[in-house]
């Protein structure tokens, strides 16, 4: 493979990657405004954004926190977030296993919904790409998202500071994660879940905080997985 | 947050290590291996078995108003779900619920 066939999955990738910008500025900014609304220090706030990069998961932990639950508490709710994953770590294997071992760290590192959906969706369509050229799609799609990410986490959390009370910016995170979530609602078991983990999470509102979400989600989980099997086994 | 910059921190690397390490677990650790077909579906559902209950007290509860239930608020909320359901489109979603927010005081002279 010559490398400018190389340089064009490259910004192939960036091409596919850059009208999500558009989601995340905002998301982002969301994230570095509650975040410095919450207390925390710009430093700390491009600390998560920088060394977790994973929106929901942070502004999961950020609520947690504001609501005084244990750590303990706050990294299990926070990383269920993320358990996905794991699931993009394992289809990603049959595409990138064969790259080398720090290469897949770094897009380890750099996994995230967008990367993910993008890039996997493309291998599929494009069976002829080699390894080689499959990593330099997957960093250009990354490229635009995750400097926006960086970016507009810092803007947000400059801006965060100057933001008047009373702008009701209490409601963004229900917003932006509603936001996230609906679209996600896309089968009877989907949905199965997402109405357990009201329910249970309203239910179990009195537990000492967060004990109650991670129970909640953990039935959710388990409803959503049983309600799939048995449609699937439906005629 | 009464929260020290020791115990923000800690939760940062923390919450950054795991998920690393989560995102690294096939690519890097464990390799072209078969997931057990349940585990591979309970995975489907861990963002929509945990978002909801996370976000359903803070609609149902806003802090904003000492926990009493408010109907700009809950309006605002059933506005991202339906649009979000409906157009599939994260930003669209915001829009409708942030314009139900900060419209609907207006409309009704709040």
């Amino acid at each position: 493979m010559s490398s400018s066939t190389a340089k064009r999955r490259f910004w192939q990738g960036f091409r596919d990657g850059l009208p999500f910008v558009v989601i995340v500025a905002p998301f982002a900014a969301v994230f570095g405004v509650l975040a410095t609304e919450a207390g925390l220090s710009v430093v700390e706030t491009m600390g998560f954004s920088v060394l977790v990069i994973a929106g929901a998961s942070q502004i999961a932990a950020l609520q947690l926190m504001v609501d005084n639950a244990p750590t303990i508490i706050i990294l299990a709710t926070a990383l269920a977030v993320n358990l996905r994953m794991a699931m993009y770590s394992a289809s990603l294997v049959p595409h990138l296993g064969a790259a080398p071992f720090w290469t897949r760290a770094v897009i380890a590192y750099l996994t995230v919904d967008q990367s993910y959906v993008m890039a996997v969706s493309r291998y599929d369509a494009d069976p002829s790409m080699s390894t080689s050229e499959k990593i330099r799609y997957f960093f250009g799609v990354i490229a635009p998202v995750a400097t926006t990410w960086y970016v507009f986490t810092l803007v947000g959390a400059l801006l965060g500071q100057q933001i008047p009370d009373g702008w009701a910016l209490d409601f963004a995170v229900p917003i932006a994660f509603l936001a996230i979530t609906a679209p996600m609602l896309k089968t009877v078991a989907h949905l199965a879940a997402a109405l357990t983990s009201i329910v249970l999470a309203l239910m179990l509102a009195w537990l000492p905080p967060g004990v109650g979400l991670l129970i909640a989600g953990l039935v959710a989980m388990i409803i959503g997985a049983e309600v799939e099997r048995r449609m699937e086994r439906a005629p | 947050m009464s929260l020290s910059s020791f115990q923000i921190w800690t939760i940062i690397l923390l919450l950054g290590a795991g998920t690393f390490l989560i995102r690294f677990s096939f690519l890097g650790l464990i390799g072209d291996r078969r997931i057990p077909p349940y585990f591979l579906r309970l995975l489907r559902y861990t963002p929509v078995a945990v978002i909801p209950g996370l976000v359903a007290p803070l609609v149902v509860w806003p802090a904003a108003t000492n926990g009493e239930p408010d109907p700009i608020r809950l309006v605002a909320a059933a506005a991202t779900v339906t649009v979000g359901m409906w157009t599939k489109n994260i930003f669209w979603a915001i829009v409708a619920g942030a314009g139900a927010l900060y419209g609907l005081p207006t409309l009704i002279g709040g």
